[in-house]
């Protein structure tokens, strides 16, 4: 099935990841203020722990998407050549698409 | 009753005319939210940097120590908190609280003024 975020979607999708980045930013800058890590060893053991690396990438994910419909309404309003506006939504795609496996291998695959 | 388009009545006393309040939070919205997409290539480079060793920890502290890079912060700061409050703002709209002009009005010159508050707080301690 072709999974498109169009309409209804979109707009419940942008206000479900708001929900969840307001969380985990909140909750991150608290960690920060209250536990900062003060090494590399502490800042790392907390950051892969499963639940903080899971809820990291999660973040991304939703950060990613957020952005995703974000930057596809600015383009769609202002951008009115078709050939144009395409080129730009593929770039726009293609290069959330990189940020999220580059994300995913530094969260999840230990890759940094 | 038609009129051309060469006379047509035009206002433009820069004096009087206003954006409305609503209008700048809508378009600094937008602004922001574009502004830190331009960010996460950064972000993640500087998650990536920190995590991969003592040396890259260190390295990423000292980008974080750069006199642009706080200045770049500090504006990031603005977006961030700008945009949230804003987010808030359009969700509790959604749910038909605060959508009469006057109190919209009233909150959207709320978020304008609350926005700053960390970013210059951040910019008095850190610049």
């Amino acid at each position: 099935m072709m999974w498109r975020a169009s309409g209804f979607r979109a707009w419940l999708l942008q206000r479900v990841s708001a929900v969840y980045m307001a969380v985990y930013i909140l909750l991150f800058m608290l960690h920060l203020a209250f536990d900062a890590p003060d090494s590399y060893q502490e800042w790392r053991a907390w950051m892969m722990l499963p639940f903080i690396a899971v809820a990291s990438f999660v973040f991304f994910a939703m950060l990613l998407t957020h952005a995703w419909i974000g930057l596809r309404d600015v383009i769609i309003d202002y951008v009115h050549p078709v050939g144009i506006r395409f080129v730009l939504l593929a770039l726009v795609a293609g290069g959330l698409l990189m940020l999220g496996v580059w994300v995913l291998r530094i969260l999840l695959m230990g890759v940094s | 009753m038609m009129t051309d388009k060469k006379n047509r009545p035009v206002f433009l006393d820069l004096r009087r005319i206003r954006l409305p309040v609503v209008a700048v939070l809508s378009i600094a919205h937008r602004i922001t939210g574009v502004a830190m997409c331009l960010a996460i290539p950064f972000i993640i480079y500087l998650l990536g940097l920190s995590l991969r060793d003592a040396q890259g920890y260190a390295q990423a502290l000292a980008i974080l120590d750069n006199p642009i890079i706080r200045v770049l912060a500090v504006f990031l700061s603005w977006a961030l908190s700008h945009h949230f409050l804003a987010g808030i703002r359009f969700l509790l709209i959604d749910m038909e609280i605060g959508v009469e002009p006057d109190a919209a009005r009233r909150s959207a010159r709320l978020v304008n003024a609350a926005g700053l508050i960390v970013p210059v707080l951040l910019a008095v301690v850190w610049l």
